[in-house]
């Protein structure tokens, strides 16, 4: 694999990653526990849909094979797509979601701090920029975790049984292929190794604050940068993808 | 504590640029101090009007009355000595 | 001063153009018509979200996506400076949801339709939207202060809501026959219900008088109406698109378009729940806002530790 084919793969794995969270939290639309928290997961929707675009953007414009954007969001398939298992699974309950945010958002703040010194020109300014946004999703996320912790005995029961059933998605995250070795050899990303080991020290501080244990026993589950995935992103697929799909010649 | 509630009303107070004044935007429900700050910046900033938040508790407000009107104000008006402009300077006068 | 006095000195107030305030006297009256009002329009925005949340996960382009949800996220925006205006004759948020699910307040009844296709983002947006902006601009002008503020905030806003829709719908016009079919469609169904969005006629609206006396109308719902009509004709026009109404024509000599009468027990059937997602839509909200219950306890058990802990380091 060229540096360039490396390259046009990573930035689908970032746009995915930032697209399948974005849908996941549209999901939420008309259904937060009050208006203003509705308010608040549009906004981290908002922003995660704008870094998806970005990076489709770029990865079109890296291929050079008139393909668009919207064709890499809209026209790929469950096997094509290469973002983490962690992003792809379903709600769950506010708990849930938030977990789930909470131990992405970790992840993307140390991943775009790395790559805020990439010496590919795109992705560091894409770093820069989001770095902003997924540090205010890891604020509000952490904060929400610590309630939970602190509230009552059902909402720590609730952040308990999310932290249990998505920690088996967290090693995927850090999981490298041959793109990150051929990026990280020229100095276009980074090593996930770095961002392991701040990320551990971040989760960990934090669910100890919200009263969270992390489960001794669990199946490690791994392989979303190779396009296998959870049975939960073809559902998403089908549905994000159904005009696109079923009426491949209309432009919208 | 199975009652619903929608959480205490918080006033906020947006300044649009730096140095500029803080002013009244509207209102948010929240639970606590964190939460107030990040809902009224989830609302009131959402089309990048905002530099800085302050949110106050509604109970805070203590605010006059239509009642009061007159004797708090009108007695201002006519003490226009407060104003530049009552004052005659001199011809050729400058930089004053 | 005895409380004739007061209502007279008020309705000098109203007819020198002064806004009142929520610490000024007004009338019981006054204050239960603009809550009722103002708790349905918030009512309205907030249920408003869910017509358009049926195709936010459907949406065809990145490009559509973040408008879509840019506009759902505004309407739950706009909701809540309403909800804010009526809160300010001392009813909690608490209160008119649970008016709201017990039926006694209502909401817009044009949410009762359901969102079919794609093309219904486009019609909700160029007409539902539309309509509103012809009500909404007149009530930035009302006498209550609280509610002609959040009015004008809302209007500011919402410059972009009716663009973007006529935009879904021009394309679609433009488009392949069967997105120009599905742009119809959307037309000839969403097409009377907008025009019912004004209410009733001026001479069966039982509320217009105190309203249009007390300026929290100041302009009649068949002259808004009308407004929307002549507007509405010409884009749609514009576009290829033809108004599903037979008898419509011009008068030269008004410079009006005229229409066929519109069909009111339609209209009332809707208002009293038989619309086809009135169920749908109480239920979704009812279902979610039990499902936040234990969330907000939780903040709220959080909150009452913080204060009596740092009560226990102050009493120290």
């Amino acid at each position: 694999m060229n540096t360039k084919e490396a390259l046009i793969n990573y930035s689908l794995r970032l746009a995915d990653n930032s697209m399948i969270a974005a849908q996941r939290l549209a999901e939420w639309n008309s259904c937060g526990p009050y208006l203003e928290e509705d308010i608040a997961l549009s906004n981290m929707a908002l922003d995660f849909f704008g870094q998806a675009e970005t990076m489709y953007e770029y990865a079109a414009q890296l291929s050079n094979n008139n393909s668009t954007a919207d064709m890499l969001a809209f026209r790929r398939n469950e096997r094509q797509y290469l973002n983490c298992l962690l992003v792809e699974q379903p709600n769950g309950d506010f708990a849930f979601t938030m977990m789930k945010q909470f131990l992405y958002s970790a992840f993307a703040k140390y991943l775009y701090e790395a790559l805020s010194a990439s010496n590919d020109e795109t992705l560091k300014g894409f770093a820069e920029r989001s770095l902003k946004e997924v540090k205010y999703h890891f604020r509000h996320s952490s904060e929400w975790l610590i309630r939970f912790g602190n509230g009552t005995e059902e909402s720590l029961t609730r952040a308990q049984y999310a932290l249990d059933e998505l920690w088996r998605y967290t090693d995927d995250l850090f999981c490298m292929n041959q793109i990150d070795e051929e990026l990280i050899s020229t100095g276009i990303s980074v090593s996930s190794d770095t961002i392991a080991a701040k990320w551990n020290f971040t989760v960990k501080e934090t669910l100890q604050a919200a009263n969270l244990i992390i489960p001794e026993k669990f199946n490690v589950i791994k392989g979303g940068y190779n396009g296998i995935h959870s049975e939960h992103l073809g559902h998403l697929l089908c549905e994000m993808q159904y005009l696109q799909r079923a009426y491949p010649d209309a432009k919208w | 504590m199975k009652q619903d509630n929608q959480f205490p009303q918080w006033e906020v107070f947006l300044q649009t640029k730096n140095g500029g004044p803080y002013e009244h935007q509207g209102t948010v429900h929240a639970a606590d101090k964190k939460m107030a700050l990040q809902n009224a910046r989830d609302l009131y900033t959402r089309r990048n009007e905002g530099r800085s938040i302050w949110v106050v508790p509604t109970e805070c407000i203590v605010a006059s009355t239509k009642e009061m009107e007159e004797e708090f104000f009108d007695p201002a008006q006519d003490k226009i000595y407060r104003t530049p402009n009552f004052y005659k300077m001199p011809k050729g006068t400058k930089n004053l | 001063m005895t409380e004739e006095e007061k209502a007279i000195q008020f309705q000098q107030r109203i007819d020198a153009g002064e806004k009142i305030e929520p610490r000024d006297w007004m009338p019981d009256d006054y204050k239960q018509t603009l809550f009722r009002q103002i708790s349905q329009h918030a009512h309205s925005e907030i249920i408003g979200m869910q017509p358009e949340g049926n195709w936010l996960l459907r949406a065809p382009s990145l490009r559509a996506k973040k408008i879509l949800m840019a506009k759902i996220q505004d309407e739950a925006g706009h909701g809540l400076y309403l909800y804010s205006a009526a809160e300010t004759f001392g009813i909690d948020r608490t209160e008119m949801i649970a008016m709201l699910h017990s039926g006694k307040a209502k909401y817009s009844s044009i949410f009762n339709y359901p969102a079919l296709t794609w093309a219904d983002m486009g019609a909700i947006g160029w007409l539902v939207d539309g309509a509103a902006i012809v009500n909404q601009t007149m009530l930035a002008k009302c006498s209550y202060g609280p509610y002609a503020r959040a009015m004008v905030r809302i209007c500011k806003e919402e410059g972009f809501h009716q663009r973007q829709g006529y935009e879904i719908i021009a394309n679609m016009s433009a488009g392949t026959r069967e997105q120009k079919e599905m742009a119809q469609d959307a037309l000839n169904r969403w097409w009377e219900p907008s025009l019912m969005m004004f209410g009733p006629h001026d001479a069966d609206s039982p509320h217009t008088h105190n309203s249009m006396k007390w300026k929290i109308k100041v302009e009649s719902n068949d002259t808004l109406r009308q407004r929307f009509i002549d507007r509405t004709v010409e884009q749609a026009h514009h576009i290829g698109l033809t108004i599903p109404d037979k008898n419509l024509k011009y008068n030269k000599e008004t410079m009006h378009w005229e229409t066929s009468p519109i069909n009111w027990d339609e209209f009332w059937n809707v208002v009293k729940g038989n619309g086809p997602c009135n169920h749908q839509r109480l239920n979704h909200h009812k279902k979610y806002h039990q499902e936040g219950q234990w969330v907000r306890d939780c903040a709220r058990a959080f909150e009452e530790k913080l204060k009596s802990e740092s009560a226990a380091i102050k009493s120290n």
